[in-house]
């Protein structure tokens, strides 16, 4: 097939579309009330479904004894353990993951033991949920409780209780005999450590703790679930990924896939924290037995206790540096907690700790441990905030040590294209050095400071992902577009599709209506993660709209009856070229459109692709903070974000994502943390004891965009969405530090932590 | 358990509903009257999605009683715009992309709303401390303080 | 012929081999060889892989073209939010 020369992937051709800051097609429906989220459907005939989450974090289940609450009017179908086939150990490919369903199992449903509180034991469908209450009170329980361990340090210990008799610790050679709650070593390593630290002047060594903390969705997970007879069903959620839900729950439930029609509602947001299943298979399974629709919400508290926050972590950093400021060694040792099942996002974590660095020497061990804790689930570049805020931290020390401004200290050290990464590979174009010297120019970085205050910088460091992406893009009668994609959309994407569409096609975006299929109506999408829906089905939007252009001149050269090579498409018009130029006025698509019956059908244009190529996203971020002398509290003064986004297709979508990123940061570094009492119970869930940044801790949030295109995108996208997460906490830490002179190791850094280290500084005649 | 009979009136139509006594004012929106633009997000008043004003004030609608809508006037999300024309608020929130997944967006407008007809010249502060009731995970609040703050330059003009 | 580093993680099923040279033009052709010369590496690498072709990484993708004289590096999925 010729390839069409297009206006919009010309290299530096005026884009009309692209990078503009229109309105978003579901906009009006969202500031009106209208857009129906996962909460928000009914069907008739429909049930409440409720869970019977484990009151206890560690404890055997002897039986469930359930005939009382199935003898309730009004409660029609229960499920248990019983009602769910075990799976064997063993990672299996679900869709692009990797998965282990024995695990999966166990998290939606306990088998042989609750393993944290709020494990789902049972659920109930019942015409009420108020009479959904009463059943669940009466199903009882026989729970042998065990002594549970929540911290993953205690967890490491020979002698702590044990979550999975049969685990023995992967990636050690000799294997170890015994079993223990360490699922896995790893490790990551360049170079020659030991010459590396005997070429440095200076060493700083620092040990680090973070806590787990929640993606804070604001909409609770949500379910309708309907199967039929015949086995047919279909499922109404919120979600990142509909096709991700589909894989599990026929997985779970022996269901094929093609009986399961999975539709993404609205999604109020995610953060990486829903694209698992929790309630999903237990409302199939409840519509399944009692043959009527099933409705599942979560309460805040069963999202608190029962869904994936991020890993806590323990972490050791070294890093060695000559007097001239150039590193010569790192190392870090990494112990993420990753909940009752194995999988915390420690690889990531280790990769990530030093690739904004290049650094010859380097080594990163990893250990994912288990623990009495929800399993953890993504959160916004997974892993990487929590290493990194080690080693930003380190690294600001010892700037101060070498007497060198911090972003010059970065700049002589940062990586750029042909830099070798920790992990291996040598990056292409990036932006770290770029976002630097933004940082240096910006005004902010020169403002002056308060009594009190103090200014912090931190870098970040992002892979992204591409991966299998669809998209449908049908040339509609009167000329205007619906472009059908698979990706829920979470934060604008469906006005960036539009954007790209309207671009490539040379129409006007207010023709282009962009739609989330359900997993019925278009192919298997990948989940809406890794800052892929703008790169990888952006990159299937651009090669749909390719397809529809090809069918649109062929169309016109029918018409004009020339050849179809001779036509070229340009401006949103089917032009004659070669010797037949101006022969014959320019078509427009929508005349194309019109005459489409009439010249050989309907004009569609699909793309079906595994998008390869993403470009890893680099950003700095500049925190001014004043401390409280007298209570410790930290107030956010100014804030600046500096990042590379390849290319920001809606720019404000992007310093949305920039700003977004930046808040839950704030939140992490200064309040957020799962407070545990000694019984094993999650002191604090819910929204007033959980302190998620609100309005007025915040001041307004600059960035700045920076674009070096991202080669392998026809518009040069990059992933923005997770890299903005990955600074803050140790841009913040590094303030804090220069305000009070003292440095915190550990997160959050809530008033009485700050309140402490100064005062301890103090009394060190500091 | 015996249903009380509330009448009230909703977004300035005149509503009827059979309430128990333990739903809340927004089970009744959203079961009842099917006015899901309310959200519910923790059924404890501490994130605001669920905001409506009662006769005159701003409340979170998962800690009003149902019952106690008797005789009231209530503003819902649904009620904002006239017929085609948006509120000043939710044109600005649409053209500072002000919101990204949207789940807050009707809380927020409906106390952004009552903010203003309380205040038409707010401080950034003021209206800062005045949505502090209302979360937002998405957006780092910056876009949507620079929408209020805009609406309100605008409605002064007007 | 390309220049393969396997890493830390994986130099335990190769018997302690972390850098080879194999000719493949593709990454299926890679992993098949690499699981015919290490029996014990097969099992990891069908578990799912990353592949960096020159500083490219490719994931969830057999047919890559890995061209002559590449560096390749096998590293772990990587995952999003």
């Amino acid at each position: 097939m010729n390839d069409i020369p297009l206006a919009g992937t010309a290299p530096k051709a005026e884009l009309k579309w692209v990078g503009t800051r229109g309105p978003r097609p579901d906009g009006l429906d969202k500031v009106t009330g209208r857009a129906r989220y996962g909460a928000d459907f009914r069907l008739p005939g429909m049930l409440v479904g409720r869970v019977l989450r484990s009151p206890h974090a560690h404890a055997r289940i002897r039986g469930i004894d359930i005939s009382k609450a199935a003898a309730l009017p009004g409660v029609k179908a229960i499920v248990t353990r019983d009602d769910f086939r075990d799976m064997p150990s063993e990672f299996v490919p679900a869709g692009e993951m990797m998965v282990n369903y024995r695990d999966i199992v166990r998290n939606v449903m306990a088998r042989e033991k609750a393993l944290y509180e709020g494990h789902p034991v049972a659920a109930v469908a019942a015409t009420s949920a108020s009479i959904a209450r009463e059943a669940l009170s009466l199903i009882k329980v026989d729970y042998e409780v065990l002594p549970h361990v929540i911290d993953a340090a205690e967890a490491m210990r020979a002698d702590a209780p044990l979550l999975d008799e049969t685990m023995i610790t992967a990636g050690v050679d000799p294997a170890p005999t015994k079993p223990s709650n360490v699922a896995k070593r790893m490790e990551f390593s360049t170079g020659d450590l030991k010459a590396g630290f005997a070429q440095a002047d200076f060493v700083i060594e620092r040990s680090f703790a973070t806590k787990p903390v929640h993606q804070g969705y604001l909409e609770p997970h949500a379910c309708l679930a309907s199967v039929n007879e015949a086995g047919q069903a279909e499922l109404w959620c919120t979600t990142q990924g509909h096709f991700v839900v589909r894989t599990h729950c026929a997985k779970l439930l022996d269901m094929e896939m093609s009986q399961i029609r999975v539709i993404a509602t609205e999604i109020g947001g995610g953060f990486g924290g829903k694209t698992v299943v929790y309630l999903e298979p237990l409302a199939l399974a409840l519509s399944s037995k009692s043959k009527r629709p099933v409705k599942m919400v979560m309460t805040r508290e069963e999202v608190f206790l029962s869904t994936g926050p991020t890993s806590g972590a323990h972490m050791k950093v070294k890093i060695g540096v000559r007097k001239d400021g150039k590193i010569t060694a790192a190392e870090a040792e990494l112990i993420y907690e990753a909940g009752a099942f194995q999988g915390s996002p420690v690889g990531p974590g280790c990769m990530c700790a030093f690739a904004p660095y290049e650094i010859e020497n380097a080594r990163v061990i990893g250990y994912d441990v288990i623990s009495n804790r929800p399993k953890v689930a993504a959160y916004r570049a997974p892993g990487a905030p929590i290493s990194e805020y080690a080693v930003e931290c380190v690294i600001d020390e010892l700037a101060q040590k070498l007497g060198l401004d911090p972003v010059e200290f970065r700049l002589k050290n940062g990586a750029k294209a042909g830099t070798r990464a920790l992990y291996g590979p040598k990056f292409g174009p990036i932006g770290l050095v770029a976002t630097l010297e933004a940082a240096k120019n910006h005004p902010h970085y020169s403002a002056p400071l308060g009594p009190n205050q103090g200014r912090g910088v931190a870098s970040g460091f992002w892979f992204n992902i591409g991966g299998e992406s669809c998209a449908s893009l049908h040339i509609n009668e009167d000329g205007s577009v619906t472009l059908m994609i698979g990706t829920p959309d979470i934060g604008g994407s469906r006005a960036s599709m539009a954007l790209m569409a309207a671009e490539t096609l040379g129409i006007d975006v207010a023709h282009v209506r962009t739609l989330i299929a359900d997993t019925d109506s278009i192919g298997y999408t990948f989940l809406t993660g890794g800052s892929r829906a703008t790169f990888a089905t952006g990159m299937a939007t651009v090669d749909a709209a390719k397809a529809a252009i090809r069918q649109l001149c062929a169309r016109a050269a029918k018409i004009w009856e020339i050849s179809e090579d001779a036509v070229v498409w340009e401006d949103g018009h089917a032009k004659p070229a070669g010797q037949n130029a101006a022969t014959f006025p320019p078509m427009s698509l929508a005349e194309l459109a019109g005459k489409a019956g009439k010249t050989g059908g309907p004009i569609s244009g699909h793309a079906e692709i595994n998008a390869q190529g993403a470009g890893p996203s680099f950003g700095t971020h500049i925190v001014d903070v004043e401390v409280d002398k007298e209570t410790g509290r930290v107030d956010i003064k100014r804030y600046t974000v500096i990042q590379d986004a390849g290319k920001a297709v809606h720019p404000g979508y992007v310093e949305g994502q920039f700003q977004g990123g930046a808040a839950q940061g704030v939140g992490w570094a200064l309040n957020e943390e799962y407070v545990y009492g000694a019984d094993g119970k999650l002191q604090n869930a819910g929204f007033l004891d959980y302190r998620m940044p609100v309005t007025s801790d915040l001041p307004m949030i600059d960035t700045v965009i920076v674009e070096i295109p991202n080669p392998a995108h026809p518009f040069g996208v990059r992933g923005v969405g997770e890299t903005p997460i990955v600074p803050p906490m140790a841009a913040i830490a590094n303030a804090i530090s220069r305000a009070i002179g003292t440095r915190l190791c550990e997160l959050p850094m809530s008033p009485p932590k700050v309140l402490k280290a100064m005062q301890a500084h103090k009394a060190n005649g500091g | 358990m015996s249903k009380r009979h509330v009448s009230a009136v909703v977004n300035g139509d005149p509503v009827e509903f059979l309430c128990t006594p333990e739903q809340t004012l927004l089970d009744v929106l959203r079961d009842d009257l099917d006015l899901t633009g309310s959200k519910e997000c923790c059924s404890s008043g501490d994130c605001g999605a669920c905001s409506v004003i009662l006769d005159g004030r701003l409340v979170c609608s998962c800690l009003v009683l149902s019952a106690e809508a008797e005789g009231k006037r209530i503003e819902t999300i649904e009620g904002m715009a006239k017929g085609e024309e948006l509120h000043p608020l939710q044109r600005r929130f649409l053209e500072h992309a002000a919101l990204q997944c949207g789940i807050c967006t009707p809380g927020i407008l409906i106390a952004a709303k009552a903010l203003l007809e309380r205040e038409p010249d707010p401080s950034e502060t003021e209206v800062r401390f005045w949505l502090a009731g209302n979360l937002c995970r998405c957006t780092g609040y910056d876009k949507i303080v620079r929408a209020v703050l805009d609406t309100a330059a605008e409605m002064r003009r007007s | 012929m390309a220049r393969v580093v396997l890493g830390p993680n994986l130099r335990r099923f190769t018997d302690g081999v972390d850098e080879l040279e194999i000719d493949a033009a593709t990454i299926q052709q890679l992993l098949a060889k690499l699981g015919a010369l290490y029996p014990k590496l097969g099992p990891h690498l069908e578990r799912g892989l990353a592949v960096a072709i020159n500083g490219t990484i490719y994931q969830g993708t057999v047919l890559a073209p890995i061209p002559p004289d590449a560096e390749v590096f096998l590293l772990p999925p990587i995952e999003g939010g």
